[in-house]
Formats: structure tokens, sequence, C-alpha cells
């Protein structure tokens, strides 16, 4: 069971580039998870992906076709080779920096144009790999490397951005839903046309420890008693909703 | 793979084109068939002439959101097998200049139109000037070679245009057509021949795409999907892919061959037209639509008996380095007109062991004949 996914890590890659804690390992092993689940040959996927920590879960760790590309930039490289070739099942894998701030424009037009991507968004609220600037995602008050008096901007909310700009399937699971998780990636490549899923994925190094977090474990255990089902939302009043982050699908057709 | 003749797109004869229709046109015959672009002038023609004639060809015709969107997705195409381009203009030009970088680190062939205006800023958008001549060499950061022609009538739109995509395929490296405002929209006759000569990229299947043996050879170039499970990167890379970004060798390796493979093939990529280069005291050097006017002044002096001649630069970059030392090897003079502030000038300068003078006009007008003639009436 622990080495069933090594056929789709590329030869000679033997551990991951993350930091001790960090969830993007966790989404690695759920997208190869649900590829494997859905019996996609690795010689038809294209994986692309842009600057920063996440972009790096696809390349060089998957043993297919990668473009690691230019900050912000993943989907646009991504649009152009899934229109020249549409037999390319294109994965767009990347950060919440990379894809929803320096590359926002990319994202909402590609969701506009409903161009036939599944864009995998790793959001773990920071720039991690500069050292831990703010984000456009980081929450309200978060401490962070130009922030030490706390985030005065609210953040995004990305699946109502995305689904704003009219694309079709949009879903939003932490890496402690990992089942959940699975079940969307897969839902996901089996529609044609674009769809966006943001992970939640914690960050120790730049995120939990300036925002006192005593643990890796703490920052799982914190996501998993703040990530509710939208079902559960609908019994919870605005400020009991404040701290809670809402999983779930959200479609527009 | 490689070169071959294959039939034009057009019948053989003769058509009555704008510059940015035959530079369209030229891209389609040499076999382009993706392009992403976004509304600039003096360049839009070209992609409003893609988005109907690619029906006809089957190509892919996307209007992106910005220049930023146009070249990556150009780039995207490319690797998933398209001969591809884009079109625009100084400020669209700079914008895709991290993605230049990009291409050319990753030996990415694609072609960029860059009908020039007046710069910097916004400028004067219609208007014309040869202001970006430096943008298109040192424009990304970092050291990296290109390729860029300038042509001076419709015709060359035309043929530069297909130049433009076998170099690029042939070397692996963004080449630039550096239009003008004033030829792109010049309307001229050419002549459209049987038969196109294009280059399509080398394939062979598991080789490394990204080093070779020797230190300044290109490539095979696999496509996506073709089972070669291809690692493409920015970012400093082995002869596989692999980031490489703390080894001093691999580096240096990389960034010595991309810049090697164009520059030692230069005798092979610089073209250049030269008139009445024989018993002559100055020779203008010229390009783009400055060189028409700089002809009729050399005609014109040259009937009156004055020894004066005309060196054409047909390929800015590479920079014809070893020409300009022979012409001013025998000439007294070089006279260099320029609708920039000396851009091609100071490279002269740097090659040329006679005087160079200058001649240099910013105003977003053609430099007339009348005034070349009466700047070299004053040197002679």
């Amino acid at each position: 069971m622990a080495r069933d996914l090594e056929e789709y890590l590329r030869p000679g890659i033997d551990s991951t580039p993350f930091c001790p804690g960090c969830g993007h390992g966790i989404l690695m092993n759920l997208i190869l998870r649900a590829i494997d689940g859905l019996k996609i040959s690795m010689d038809e996927m294209l994986f692309v992906s842009g600057i920063g920590c996440a972009a790096w879960i696809p390349s060089p760790n998957f043993n297919a076709d990668t473009l690691h590309t230019l900050h912000g930039r993943a989907i646009v490289f991504a649009t152009g080779a899934k229109m020249f070739n549409p037999k390319l099942n294109v994965m767009v894998i990347s950060g919440d920096g990379d894809l929803t701030s320096i590359g926002g424009n990319h994202l909402i037009h590609a969701a506009r144009r409903n161009i036939d991507l599944t864009v995998i968004c790793a959001n773990n609220m920071i720039y991690g790999m500069t050292g831990g600037q703010v984000a456009s995602t980081s929450p309200l008050g978060a401490l962070t490397s130009t922030t030490m008096d706390g985030n005065r901007y609210r953040p995004f909310d990305l699946c109502k951005l995305v689904l704003g700009a009219g694309a079709p399937y949009v879903a939003r699971y932490s890496v402690t839903q990992p089942l959940l998780l699975v079940s969307a990636i897969k839902k996901s490549l089996g529609i044609h046309g674009f769809t966006f899923i943001e992970v939640l994925s914690p960050c120790p190094t730049q995120f939990g420890r300036r925002n006192r977090y005593d643990s890796s474990a703490d920052m799982l255990k914190n996501l998993m008693e703040r990530c509710i089902s939208r079902e559960e939302a609908d019994n919870f009043s605005d400020d009991e909703l404040k701290d809670k982050i809402v999983t779930g699908e959200f479609m527009n057709e | 793979m490689g070169y071959r003749n294959i039939k034009s797109t057009f019948p053989a004869g003769h058509y009555y084109f704008s510059g940015n229709e035959a530079l369209t046109e030229g891209a389609i015959a040499a076999g382009c068939r993706y392009y992403a672009g976004y509304p600039i002038t003096p360049s839009s023609e070209i992609m409003e002439r893609i988005s109907v004639r690619f029906k006809d060809v089957n190509g892919v015709f996307m209007q992106m959101e910005d220049e930023l969107a146009s070249i990556c997705s150009v780039i995207g195409a490319v690797w998933a097998g398209a001969k591809a381009m884009t079109a625009t203009s100084g400020p669209g030009f700079s914008l895709m200049q991290e993605a230049i970088g990009y291409a050319a680190l990753t030996e990415t062939p694609l072609v960029i139109a860059d009908i020039q205006r007046a710069g910097p800023g916004t400028g004067q958008a219609t208007r014309v000037a040869s202001g970006d001549l430096m943008q298109a060499k040192w424009g990304s950061h970092g050291d990296y070679s290109i390729i860029a022609l300038s042509p001076w009538s419709v015709q060359e739109m035309y043929d530069q245009a297909i130049n433009a995509f076998n170099l690029a395929e042939q070397y692996r490296v963004p080449v630039f057509v550096m239009g003008e405002e004033a030829i792109g929209h010049l309307r001229e006759r050419i002549e459209v021949k049987a038969k196109t000569t294009v280059f399509d990229r080398i394939k062979k299947k598991g080789a490394p795409p990204f080093g070779t043996n020797q230190d300044d050879a290109i490539p095979p170039m696999p496509s996506f999907g073709e089972g070669e499970k291809l690692l493409v990167t920015g970012s400093t890379h082995n002869e596989i892919g692999i980031r490489k970004t703390d080894d001093p060798n691999v580096h240096s390796r990389l960034v010595n061959r991309i810049n090697k493979k164009i520059l030692n093939n230069r005798d092979r990529i610089i073209q250049t037209d030269s008139y009445h280069l024989k018993d002559v005291e100055v020779i203008v050097v010229s390009y783009g639509f400055t060189a028409r006017s700089a002809l009729f002044a050399v005609e014109q002096l040259r009937k009156e008996g004055k020894k004066v001649g005309l060196l054409r630069l047909k390929t800015i970059w590479p920079f014809a380095d070893k020409i300009i030392f022979d012409i001013g090897q025998k000439a007294k003079k070089i006279f260099v007109p320029e609708m920039n502030r000396g851009q091609i000038a100071g490279e002269i300068m740097k090659y040329a062991t006679c005087e160079v003078i200058p001649y240099n006009q910013t105003n977003g007008e053609i430099i007339h004949p009348h005034r070349i003639i009466k700047e070299l009436r004053s040197i002679l």
C-alpha cells in the first residue's frame, strides 16, 4: 500500500522537496490517488505549474509531461497547450499567490472562457518559498513577515471568485479531508470544462510559527476543527461562521 | 524534419498586401498554426487577419486577456507541437520580456512580430520608430541570444516571416520580426513563389531535450503527448530538464550554450545587402524603412559622382560585427540614420575602425531621403 503509487513518480525521485508538516505532500498523494482511481494513463497527462512551493508538486516528481512555468502564468501556458492539442489531459497545480494574485487575471479569464483545464490551487495562505510574506489569501490579522502587526486586508474567497467568473465546477477541501478531496479531483477530471479546486494546505514553517501554532499537528487539528461542510454551515449564525472554513462543492450548472 | 519545400498556401503570383497582411500570410505559409495576441496599434491587423485566415488552415487563434497571456500561451502551444507566434508593439513587447527570457532558457522556438511605434511609454501609438532594437536584444534579465530581423518592404514582411519561423525551429530560439509602423501599413505588390522552404523541428526519441555533447549545439525537441515525460522548466536545468538551481557548472554550461548556438552560427544567420560598396568613401549603414530612404539618397548622390554606398542590415541580431569591421576598413566614414537615439550606431562604433556619424530622428516620422542627402553632402 505504501508504495502502490510509485509508478506515478519519476524514476530517481526518492523524497519530497517540502518542509516537515507541509500539506503539499498529502496533496501530491491525493492527486495521484485520483488519477490512479480513474486509471488515466500518465502518458496523456500534462501537468503545468507556476512558481512557488506548490509548483513543485508535479515538477519534477510526476512521471508525465510537466511544464514548470513563470510566476503567475501557469494557466495561460496550459491554455496554449490544451487549445493546440486537445487530446492532452491538462492539470494545473500551483499555489494561492501564483494562481490568484500575480496570476489572478488569467484565472478569471480561463474560467470565463471555460477552457478544459483542471486547476488545483494549494492554498497555504502565505508566500511560503520567499519567506512568509502576506498573500491575497492571508486571513485578516494574520502575522506575516510583511504584516508584523497583523494583516489589514480581507482575503479573497477563491471559490466565489472563480464561480463568479463562470466556472462550471468549483470545490474547496482541506488536506485533512482526503477522501472528499480525492473524489473532487476525480470529478473535476471527468468534467469537460474549467474546474477549480481550492485545497487548504498548512504551512507550519512560514504561517504556523508566526501565528502561534505550537506544532504542525496543531495546524492540522485547527484545520479539522474549522472546516465544516456546506450543510453544517446552513445551521450556523454569521457570528459562528466567522472562524469557520466552508468546504464542499459549488457548481454553476 | 529539417528543411523541405512545400506548396505555398497561395498560388504562385503577384498580390497586393499591406506589410501586416503580408507578414500574416508569410507566417501561415511557414506553418504557423497557433496564434495568441492582444490588440495594440499598429500591429492589430495581423491578429485580425489571422482570426479569419486560420479558419482556412485549421489554425488555433486565441485573443488573450493581455500580452503576458499571449506570449505564455504561445510557449505552451509550441511545446504541444505547434509553430506559433504573436504580434505586438512597444508596450506589449515590454510586457512580454519575462516570457522571452523563459523561451530563450527553455529553447522554445517562437516568432514575435514587433511592429514598432514611437515610444517610450504609450508614446505615439500610430507613429513610426525603430526604438525597440535594444529591447529585443536585452529586454529580459540575464544573458541570452535571440535573432531579430528587420524587413524593409512588404515583400520582406512576407519573406522574413517565413525566415523567422525557419530560424526559430532550426536554432530553437525566439525570433523577432522588427517591423515598423510604416512597413506594417505600407501597401505594395509582392510575389509569392509556388514553393515555400520550411524547417520542421528535429525530433529524436529518447534524446535529452536540453543538452548535447557540443557546447554550441541545438538539441532535438520533442513535444508533449509523445510519451517522453518531458520536464520543461524556466529554472536552470540539466540536459533532461531536472532543476539544478545551485550548481555553478550546470548554469554556466547552459547559459554558454544558449548564447553560443546563435553566436557561433552567426555567419549562417546574418543577411545583409550592399549597394555601391566598391570605390567608396562614405558608407551608409541602414535597416528597416529608413534603408529605403538611404538607398534613394545613395543612388541620387552616385549619379552626381559621389563616392557613397549602402550596407543594409536585414538581420539586426546577432549583429554583423565582422561585416562592419570590414567596411570600416575601406570607408573613411560610416553614416547611420536611425529612427531612434542611435541604438545601432553604438553597435557599429564597437566594431568599425573609421569615424561613425549617427543621425537620429525621434519625431514619429520617417527619415526623408532629402534629409539623408543633405547630411551626406555635409560629410562627403
